[in-house]
């Protein structure tokens, strides 16, 4: 029989507890993370951390559901056409109602990073194209040098999941992926290598969050 | 010698814009780090490359 009501705040908490240990969810349930660009990397990121009961998210794109998302982006058929901050909000919140989310439909550029990101310590670079991953990473890492970026390069075809990899490339920027992968020369981009990536930043994430650098 | 993401190269005393034109980069996919700093855009044109630095060059490609 299906549950129809929802369990308490604190009840979700004790079970959260019960599996990650007190001491653990204390730091991923004090901590929030933005995800700039919620497709097939953000959309995975923003669901593997809302599983892990984190404090809270800031969910951040300027566009909308679209048919050719649904092979790897985590939206449903009755999120088309919706903006996908608030469309991942809703799936977020069928399994973590308590879940602290903050979203923006905007598209991120050099002039409003700054307010829009400015508290929010762990940012995760979730963006589709070259030029805009660059562009974040530039800003956030010469703007905000104490926060954290995570962010990812390469990941389009299929197979070869042991070239997904986690980079330190300063001591509070991170890159995931293979670094090279291109939709021209590996084909387009597919749900389980976009996931082995998304997983990657997600659990770097979770690991600056609770043992630091 | 200049470490570039991981190898020695002979090129100390360029500027970072004219190594990474030689090197065939395209400017607006790049983030470039120098000592474990990053080195903003601006400054690509007057930054010299110096005997002893440690450059990582992260070209991005684009998927996501």
């Amino acid at each position: 029989m299906a549950v129809e009501t929802i369990p308490s705040r604190e009840s979700i908490q004790e079970a959260l507890e019960l599996r990650h240990t007190k001491a653990v969810q204390e730091r991923i349930s004090a901590a929030c993370v933005a995800v700039c660009g919620l497709g097939g990397l953000g959309s995975n990121v923003a669901i593997a951390l809302a599983r892990c009961g984190i404090g809270g998210l800031h969910l951040i794109d300027f566009d909308r559901v679209d048919l050719t998302n649904l092979n790897r982006q985590q939206y449903p058929i009755a999120g088309l056409d919706r903006p996908k901050p608030e469309a991942l909000r809703d799936e977020l919140c069928r399994f973590n109602p308590y879940l602290d989310v903050r979203t923006d439909f905007v598209k991120l550029d050099e002039e409003n990073i700054p307010a829009l990101l400015k508290d929010d310590l762990y940012i995760c670079e979730a963006f589709d194209r070259a030029e805009q991953k660059a562009m974040l990473t530039n800003c956030v890492l010469t703007v905000f040098p104490e926060k954290y970026l995570v962010g990812a390069s390469g990941m389009a075809g299929y197979g070869d999941s042991g070239s997904i990899r986690t980079r330190r490339i300063l001591p509070h920027y991170y890159l995931c992926g293979d670094g090279v992968s291109t939709l021209e020369k590996n084909g387009g981009l597919m749900a389980p290598r976009v996931m082995l990536c998304a997983a990657h930043q997600a659990n770097k994430i979770l690991e600056l969050i609770i043992k630091g650098e | 010698m200049v470490k570039i993401n991981g190898n020695p190269e002979d090129v100390a005393g360029m500027t970072l814009l004219a190594y990474l034109q030689r090197e065939g980069y395209t400017l607006d996919r790049l983030a470039v780090e120098c000592n474990e700093q990053i080195v903003p855009k601006n400054d690509y044109g007057n930054q010299l490359l110096a005997d002893g630095d440690v450059l990582e060059i992260v070209s991005f490609v684009g998927g996501g």
